[in-house]
């Protein structure tokens, strides 16, 4: 058995990296940039495929931190996209009616598809618009 | 919804906006353990799906499953998904009762013969068709009538899919699994005492997505889900990597958060989404409350030979066994390997506890 010693303890429930998974994750995100920048394509990391402790996701959301743009969407339950301290890195936190998050990601793109208008949406205002003129 | 209309459409005419439904898209790949590069091919199949018809039937049970769905039947992903089903019968949630209730399986049976799901959560008994009956039919009887019919059979909860808790050991009812009684469906299998709701509405929504079922290991189960063991994903793994084991449920150990496999953890040999899709609305799971994995998504798991039993010790990335090598060289070390991995293999068969002592034996 190996010897237990203070260094060997690794802390349950205060955010340090039990399963080391907040620093591989920083690097996947920092390639997912470099991928980003060299030929435009976009990433998703879906948070909740990753198995951390307790604590670990907020230490990744800490670390990556808050930038310039903050949105929140109502579509199904509020949505929230923020772009991190990191151009081009967002946290997207989807939750339902109720409030209950049901799925968090991180995207690295531009800006996150459902911050854009969509086509359908578009139409279907128009369309009541018109009807509002006629 | 109505059987004609899809779900786009049904979406559409409820004023959900086409944002609404990627972002439902989205969650809706989450929960079915998909890549999120994959919500683009989701839109587009869910956005054409029509109301599929199924018709659950319980037998040998506790509700438990049930119950773990019907907690995800809040306006949720999974609650559209749930909307997004006809569920013609349901004896537990529905209104009818007797003559009308089996009325009402036998319509839908027959208006979307070979099209409809079939969900069980249950075991069978073979040894009394009285033991379990349903309006005076055995549930026997009504599970080969009503598998007649289905596209493909989802057995929810370990007792519908490997007989569960009324299997065990003396088994004084018969209860057998759906799949020991039906050969010519293909049956996935959804274990777990109970499993996570997401997982339910999870396989549900990829049989509604893709219109198939999806890869299924070596006991039916959907690989998405139970691909991995919770061992592989547990948070906790750093520690049994460094040999750091809680040996009771109070002392420094489990205080720290260290491993539970001496506390009868059976995370090794489970196969489950509990370390990462976690339960009540993501919040924890049993390990991380501080309680070792049963193993309830495994076939006999009532009759594993002790919740808080070791498996058997671990015998990777001890020091001792590094020492072992170290001295007598690398040929016995690895000899001692394969020596472990044998009475690993022979304890995990005979649910015997293995001490350090035997190990040692061994070396």
């Amino acid at each position: 058995m190996s010897c237990m010693t203070d260094t060997d303890t690794l802390k349950a429930g205060t955010g340090e990296s039990l399963t080391h998974n907040v620093q591989p994750l920083l690097h996947e995100i920092r390639h997912a940039l470099v991928k980003l920048l060299d030929d435009g394509r976009n990433t998703v990391i879906d948070l909740r495929s990753m198995p951390l402790a307790p604590g670990e996701e907020q230490t990744l959301l800490d670390e990556l931190g808050h930038g310039e743009v903050y949105a929140r969407l109502h579509a199904l339950g509020p949505t929230e996209i923020v772009e991190t301290h990191y151009p081009g890195v967002w946290v997207v936190v989807h939750s339902n009616n109720e409030n209950e998050v049901i799925g968090k990601f991180i995207e690295v793109c531009d800006i996150p598809d459902l911050l854009r208008s969509q086509q359908e949406d578009i139409r279907q205002g128009l369309e009541q618009l018109q009807a509002q003129l006629a | 919804m109505s059987k004609d209309e899809t779900l786009g459409e049904a979406l559409r005419r409820q004023g959900i906006s086409r944002r609404g439904f990627l972002k439902f898209c989205a969650a809706t790949a989450s929960m079915m353990a998909l890549p999120p590069s994959m919500v683009p091919a989701i839109a587009a199949a869910l956005e054409k799906v029509r109301r599929p018809s199924v018709i659950w039937l319980s037998f040998q049970e506790c509700t438990g499953c049930t119950e773990s769905l019907t907690r995800s039947h809040s306006p949720t992903v999974e609650g559209l998904i749930f909307d997004t089903i006809s569920l013609d019968y349901h004896h537990t949630l529905q209104a009818a009762s007797g003559s009308a209730a089996e009325a009402a399986r036998e319509a839908a049976m027959e208006e979307n013969y070979g099209k409809y799901i079939l969900v069980v959560d249950g075991s069978i008994p073979t040894a009394n068709p009285g033991y379990s009956t349903i309006a005076g039919i055995s549930n026997q009887s009504m599970l080969q009538e009503t598998a007649k019919g289905a596209a493909a059979i989802v057995s929810v909860g370990t007792c519908a899919a490997y007989g569960g808790i009324p299997h065990a050991n003396p088994n004084p009812t018969g209860a057998v699994s759906v799949s020991d009684l039906i050969r010519d469906k293909p049956i996935i299998n959804v274990p777990g005492c109970p499993p996570i709701p997401v997982v339910i509405t999870g396989v549900l929504a990829h049989f509604l997505t893709f219109g198939s079922i999806p890869e299924l290991d070596e006991i039916g189960r959907p690989k998405v889900f139970y691909g991995k063991s919770i061992h592989d994903r547990c948070y906790r793994r750093p520690f049994y990597d460094k040999g750091l084991f809680a040996e009771t449920f109070d002392d420094e150990g489990a205080k720290k958060g260290w491993c539970l496999y001496k506390l009868g953890c059976k995370g090794p040999t489970t196969y489950n989404a509990c370390a990462t899709t976690k339960w009540n609305e993501g919040t924890s799971f049993p390990i991380e409350a501080g309680h070792p994995c049963l193993g309830c998504s495994e076939p006999d798991f009532w009759d594993g030979g002790g919740f808080y039993k070791a498996l058997s010790m671990p015998t990777e990335n001890i020091a001792r066994t590094a020492v072992y090598a170290i001295g007598a060289g690398a040929a016995a070390g690895v000899a001692l390997g394969a020596l472990n991995r044998m009475k690993k293999k022979r304890v995990e068969k005979a649910h015997e506890k293995v001490t350090i002592n035997d190990l040692e034996k061994d070396g």
